[in-house]
């Protein structure tokens, strides 16, 4: 299959095996310029092993994942990878602004233009009158915030979420879905997004992949993919009680292990 | 204050032991005579001139011992090969008496500063370099998978990240290193070197002076007290300015 032109991210045939178990049988999927692709699955499917093999983090054991045309063979400053688990993902000893300057430090953007850059990101993210606070002092909303503006600091071509809101409680969590949904449309991000949160792959989504676990020849991994033809901007209340949102939550329940 | 009352109660009761039945004792002198044995140092410049020469040298063997430890726990704990390499050798020194190189120091420096700081190095070198190892291999998964993912150099990771995740650990050898430099240091002047606190402690016993003795005693505590003391307030300087990860 080969890849349209405005294709970020195409994984061809892509199958993993880690310790002598298949985690993930071969996997067909390309992922446009802008859009926002989320994979759901139950536990131990192998979607996070998707988005490690996406960012270079695992090579696979089949195929191969291609950027821009190019297999990927490690990981680039051009993918930003945001982790589940932001308070190890953050520099404990670095403020919030020198926690999103190690992006650019690592990219040798020139000192001067660090400033600017750095409070126009903590801006986007709403953190602008916390740029001097530490880690600690930052509820977990607010750190996971810092790690996406670190993310964002790298202007990466896509954007590869696992879980990013797995840990967060509830309030808290529509709120990031709401920014992340608005800076994804200002910005123009192409973002892959793992989740166990069915609603909130629909909700987030413009098209949704469900895995399934123990993938066998008959079986494979990928069991569905579906557009998500919901209007934006999406509402928690109004897009929640969409037709269209809840017939797709019905198709895709199953999907879950449940 | 509560914590001064016990030894305020000792002084006292040493004070009328050795002015009753322990009267011309050669172990024993009263506190108020260590007192004016302790003047009669501090007069006569003896006071000042051992002090500086063991801190002189605990200071200098610390400091070549820990960065010594600081550069092999760093390799050991960031290799996998280095650190499978180098753990006979490691296990196999680090359980030598530092004070059992005392005979060879003294062969290869003679008497003097350089003889003590090499004893002091080494004792030195084998907490610094297992405990630097155990930090590093003990450095935040995720923090590595950060470094890799914005694609640092090795430089840069160390620099960046490594190195500052592992301070509040180099702080807890730091202090032990501070501890084991100020023993070794006054060990190696009572066994051999002819200088420093040690040693004057040892002529005040062999001319049968105990108040000067015990004076020296006194202010080796002392001493040590004040050196904790100031390292602890710079941990905890070093803690604020890092966002306070350590207590």
């Amino acid at each position: 299959m080969t890849p349209a032109a405005d294709t970020v991210l195409h994984f061809d045939q892509v199958a993993i095996t880690l310790g002598g178990r298949q985690i993930l049988s071969p996997v067909d999927l390309s992922i446009r310029r802008g859009e926002f692709v989320c994979v759901i699955g139950p536990s131990g499917c192998g979607k996070t092993t998707l988005l490690r093999a996406a960012a270079g983090f695992v090579a696979p054991s089949g195929g191969s994942v291609q950027r821009q045309g190019k297999a990927i063979t490690g990981p680039s400053r051009e993918v930003a990878f945001v982790f589940q688990d932001y308070g190890r993902a953050l520099l404990p000893w670095r403020t919030v602004q020198a926690n999103v300057s190690l992006a650019l430090e690592a990219a040798q953007v020139p000192a001067a233009e660090r400033p600017g850059r750095i409070a126009r990101v903590l801006q986007t993210v709403g953190l602008g009158a916390h740029a001097d606070k530490f880690p600690a002092q930052l509820s977990g909303g607010m750190q996971q915030r810092v790690q996406i503006a670190r993310c964002l600091a790298q202007q990466p071509d896509v954007m590869l979420m696992d879980e990013p809101f797995g840990a967060l409680d509830a309030m808290t969590r529509e709120t990031l879905q709401d920014e992340l949904a608005r800076l994804v449309r200002e910005e123009g991000l192409t973002v892959m997004f793992v989740t166990h949160d069915l609603e909130e792959a629909l909700y987030l989504g413009d098209r949704v992949i469900a895995l399934r676990s123990n993938p066998t020849a008959a079986l494979p991994s990928l069991a569905a993919l579906i557009e998500v033809p919901l209007p934006q901007p999406r509402d928690q209340l109004s897009t929640k009680e969409h037709p269209e949102f809840l017939r797709l939550r019905r198709e895709l329940y199953h999907y879950l292990g449940h | 204050m509560r914590a001064l009352v016990f030894p305020a109660a000792l002084l006292v009761a040493l004070e009328l032991w050795a002015r009753t039945t322990g009267q011309g004792s050669d172990a024993i002198a009263p506190p108020s005579a260590a007192v004016l044995a302790f003047g009669g140092a501090l007069m006569d410049g003896s006071l000042l001139e051992a002090t500086a020469f063991t801190l002189g040298s605990a200071a200098l063997g610390l400091l070549i011992g820990a960065l010594g430890g600081l550069l092999l726990g760093t390799l050991l704990g960031l290799s996998r090969r280095a650190g499978q390499w180098g753990y006979l050798s490691v296990e196999v020194a680090r359980p030598i008496p530092s004070v059992a190189l005392i005979p060879l120091a003294m062969l290869v420096f003679g008497f003097g500063l350089r003889m003590e700081v090499s004893v002091v190095a080494f004792a030195c070198l084998w907490p610094m370099l297992v405990l630097t190892q155990a930090a590093v291999l003990q450095v935040e998964p995720r923090l590595l998978e950060v470094a890799r993912a914005l694609q640092l150099s090795p430089l840069q990771r160390f620099a960046w990240i490594v190195g500052p995740a592992i301070v509040p650990r180099l702080f807890v050898a730091l202090r032990l290193g501070v501890a084991i430099a100020l023993v070794v240091a006054v060990t190696v002047e009572i066994a051999a070197n002819p200088h420093g606190m040690g040693y004057a402690m040892m002529i005040a016993q062999q001319s049968l002076d105990p108040a000067l003795m015990l004076a020296w005693l006194a202010w080796i505590g002392v001493v040590g007290y004040a050196i904790n003391v100031g390292a602890l307030a710079l941990q905890r300087w070093v803690a604020r300015r890092m966002g306070e990860q350590t207590a």
